[in-house]
């Protein structure tokens, strides 16, 4: 029997107004406000309303028996909170079925699973307390931003109690071998890896409508018979994808949303069930363990960083923002920590691609690395202003150090304590 | 080929252009050049292509002995080319002011009776038309549109004009009516028309009223600089910002000297250079003089030769921020010895180039913030320096050379 594991990515960064370096230090405020809006109304007419419907549709129709998986930045449920609160209860109603899981993904949908290890944990921290308020339940799988991972990125992720992480299928990493089961961390064997099946999503996200394909068009029957027709033993397909590609990519003329409703009842016909990220990994054992020395994604054939750190530009802009992370982490200022989260979205980035730059409004790749570090430079004038660069760096440092050492020496101290408490009845017995 | 300009002896980027297009089409072997210019000096490069002066080929005829017609041109025609052309003369010139030998006295240049001088090249086609074994007319400009015309009448081969500007570049708007109806004239009589960008392109399709599938855009290249590596950046305190071209209203000098005024505002370590020259020049250093930038604003004059190199060298950035440029080479210079530019969306280079940095030519606060990003980034100073070079360096003159190639066997 088949497993057919969906999940989605919703994700919209707030746009950078255009910044003049002669406002360095008089204006700080960095929004294009009309901008984010406007592109989030199409989204929401077009994309996350009429899904959200569908869904909830396929959901009662299948009887409880379709399930899918959101994973839902942060800054896009700020952004549904100020505009379009009824976005958030189409989410809340899907909650209160059971057949929906949210994951958990840090906060700002930023980079810093590869360049700042403690920012990180506390953006995913607050991630899971957003969710676990808006919708009831506290995440357990994790799906990290555009699908990075590594062996490094899973020890984090696996520390902070997560069990499931999502991955793409990387040739680099999978070679030969199928994404359809269970993996696990190369040396962490609780944390479960599942490979997001890349042809069978790729088909669905950006071929379901190309007249030029071999396979064009795509019934829900030749979708639901083509998994069926897999190797006995490859029981879980993982299709994840943006959610934008349901009205947007593939917009509702093509007839998306009639295939997704079509999709439960084929399902049903041949035996193959629909199961959620958490489920997967209490009901299937794992096959074996995958090593990821080197960072992987899931944008473009390489399926690498290139995206986002490829080129000088966007390391200098990355280098600049992180280097005070620290700092800014200090700090009690709202405004500021609120900046220093929306300035940290990935795709701020990636509009620096020369090659690849998804999603821009810019001109070029050097427009929007210009802008961005004219914001970059208020907001580092500002971080400044709370904890002045310079001599004093070296003193925070050493504070720091300090505070961190004393707290790996508590943990340390209270483990012993632990261990000699639970010695010292056995010595008793054996005596 | 009818050109104007031919190096070493240049007044603007149509003898450049006219240079690097003939010697990337000479690269295919089964191409014959002849390129006829008004004045050649003796020393341009003739290893590609055949030089045909028309201050040497008679219009009216005179009897000399071979002697003397050797003593007299010798060293920049052959004498018995001379007699030969000299049996091309149908139509009598006889009220055009020859010399001894039935030439006509050209410039070479762009005097004040540049339309006589015009109509006094077309002569000298029509002799060439009768007396050459070509296959294609290949006119550059229009100061050469009536001479290919000619030419055409007289030979029935096919007529090819490449549109380098137009006058509504040159004029802002306010056309010149004489030279609009030569330009025009020859655009119509043409077999097929190129121009050196889209832009180019778009205002011989709109203002001359062309059928759009005659009219094809070749894009200039540039030609490979041998010595890029021997021009050197001397290490120094301030960024130095350079303005090169005529300083005349199609280049838009004074919005350089505007986002000048604005990056001085926030930083002082910057320099501006403005070269060259035009009737421009005195207003700009009044402009200069009233925004208080003059301590940190200088102005060379003209510059020729290396020394264009060298100063593109010495410079952080290069900006040309001209209102409206059919193609505009200069960029592609700068960025061939590494240093960034900043073009104006207006130029046709524009069209062709990534690793620039590229606003509207009256938004001086988007070019007033790309020098600053410039000046004050490493990063982007050295992704554009590297990244340019290799993009430059990627254009070729073959390529337009092959492209040529492709509408000659079209028309043919």
């Amino acid at each position: 029997m088949k497993n057919i594991c969906f999940y989605f990515q919703v994700h919209q960064p707030l746009r950078l107004r255009r910044y003049r370096f002669l406002e360095i230090g008089k204006d700080h405020y960095y929004y294009d406000d009309f901008q984010t809006e406007d592109r989030l109304k199409t989204l929401v007419d077009q994309v996350y309303l009429p899904a959200n419907k569908t869904i909830a549709e396929m959901i009662r129709s299948s009887n409880s028996k379709f399930r899918c998986a959101f994973s839902i930045s942060g800054i896009v449920l700020e952004q549904f909170e100020q505009h379009y609160p009824e976005v958030i209860d189409s989410f809340k109603e899907l909650a209160k079925t059971d057949c929906v899981e949210f994951l958990a993904e840090p906060y700002a949908h930023s980079l810093s699973s590869i360049f700042d290890a403690s920012e990180f944990t506390r953006q995913v921290k607050m991630h899971s307390e957003k969710i676990e308020a808006l919708f009831g339940k506290r995440p357990t799988a994790f799906f990290n931003a555009e699908l990075i991972y590594s062996d490094a990125i899973g020890e984090l992720v696996s520390k902070m109690g997560y069990k499931t992480i999502m991955i793409d299928e990387a040739k680099q990493v999978l070679g030969w071998k199928s994404p359809n089961y269970v993996y696990t961390h190369s040396n962490i064997p609780k944390l479960k890896l599942l490979v997001r099946n890349c042809k069978l999503s790729d088909d669905l996200a950006f071929r379901f409508s190309k007249m030029s394909w071999i396979d064009y068009p795509l019934t829900a029957e030749k979708f639901i018979d083509w998994i069926e027709k897999m190797p006995e033993d490859e029981k879980i397909i993982n299709l994840g994808m943006g959610y934008e590609v349901f009205g947007l990519i593939q917009s509702v003329q093509t007839g998306i949303f009639e295939y997704l409703k079509a999709l439960p009842y084929h399902a049903m016909e041949h035996h193959v069930n629909f199961v959620l990220p958490s489920e997967i990994t209490k009901k299937f054992e794992p096959i074996g363990p995958l090593s990821v020395t080197y960072p992987v994604s899931w944008v473009g054939n390489d399926k690498d960083l290139t995206p986002w750190t490829g080129n000088d530009l966007q390391q200098e802009a990355l280098s600049k923002l992180y280097a005070v992370g620290e700092r800014v982490r200090l700090c009690s200022d709202k405004p500021l920590l609120h900046d220093w989260l929306m300035l940290q979205s990935s795709d701020h980035f990636r509009y620096m691609s020369h090659k690849d730059p998804y999603g821009t409004s810019y001109d070029s790749s050097y427009d929007a690395f210009m802008n961005y570090m004219n914001i970059l430079a208020d907001f580092l004038e500002r971080v400044d202003a709370q904890y002045p660069s310079t001599i004093e760096n070296e003193e925070l440092n050493e504070l720091l150090k300090t505070i961190n050492q004393q707290e790996i020496e508590i943990e340390t101290l209270e483990n012993e304590v632990k261990r000699l408490k639970s010695k010292k009845p056995k010595v008793d017995t054996e005596k | 080929m009818f050109g104007w300009e031919f190096p070493p002896h240049i007044l603007g980027g149509l003898g450049t252009a006219s240079y690097g297009l003939t010697k990337g089409m000479a690269m295919q072997p089964d191409m014959d050049i002849t390129f006829v210019i008004p004045k050649p000096h003796g020393d341009e490069d003739q290893s590609f292509l055949k030089i045909i002066g028309a201050c040497y080929v008679p219009v009216v005829r005179k009897e000399n002995d071979w002697n003397y017609v050797n003593q007299r041109i010798g060293s920049m025609m052959n004498p018995d080319e001379y007699y030969r052309l000299r049996d091309g003369i149908r139509y009598d010139f006889r009220r055009i002011h020859t010399d001894d030998l039935g030439c006509i006295n050209f410039s070479g240049r762009y005097p004040d009776n540049l339309i006589e001088e015009i109509s006094n090249y077309e002569a000298v086609a029509s002799v060439l038309a009768h007396q050459m074994e070509f296959d294609i007319i290949h006119s550059h400009d229009w100061l050469t549109f009536p001479a290919g015309v000619f030419a055409k009448q007289i030979s029935g081969k096919p007529l090819v004009i490449h549109v380098h500007a137009t006058d509504f570049d040159r004029s802002r708007g306010q056309v010149n009516p004489i030279v609009y109806g030569i330009e025009k004239k020859g655009m119509d009589a043409a077999d097929h028309i190129m121009t050196v960008s889209d832009l180019t392109r778009k205002i011989v399709i709109e203002k001359y009223h062309q059928d759009p599938r005659k009219v094809t855009t070749v894009h200039n290249a540039v030609d490979p600089l041998p010595d890029a590596n021997s021009f050197t950046k001397t290490p120094r305190k301030n960024k130095v910002v350079t303005f090169l071209g005529r300083i005349t209203m199609q280049k838009g000098p004074e919005y350089f000297v505007e986002a000048a005024y604005r990056v001085l505002q926030k930083t002082k370590d910057v320099r501006f250079v403005m070269a060259g020259n035009g009737d421009m020049m005195n207003a700009m250093i009044d402009l200069v003089a009233k925004r208080n930038i003059a301590d940190r604003f200088h102005f060379t004059g003209f510059l020729k030769g290396r020394a264009v190199h060298e100063l593109l060298a010495e410079s952080d950035v290069y900006i040309m921020p001209s209102v409206s440029e059919p193609f505009g080479i200069s960029p592609l210079e700068a960025m061939q010895v590494g240093t960034p530019s900043i073009i104006s969306k207006q130029s046709g280079c524009a069209e062709i180039l990534t690793h620039a940095i590229k606003t509207d030519y009256w938004d001086i606060e988007a070019m007033a913030d790309a020098i600053y990003a410039i000046v004050k980034n490493p990063a982007m100073h050295r992704s554009l320096q590297e990244l340019g070079r290799d993009e430059v360096n990627n254009i070729r003159w073959q390529d337009a050379g092959l492209k040529v190639r492709g509408i000659y066997e079209s028309v043919m």
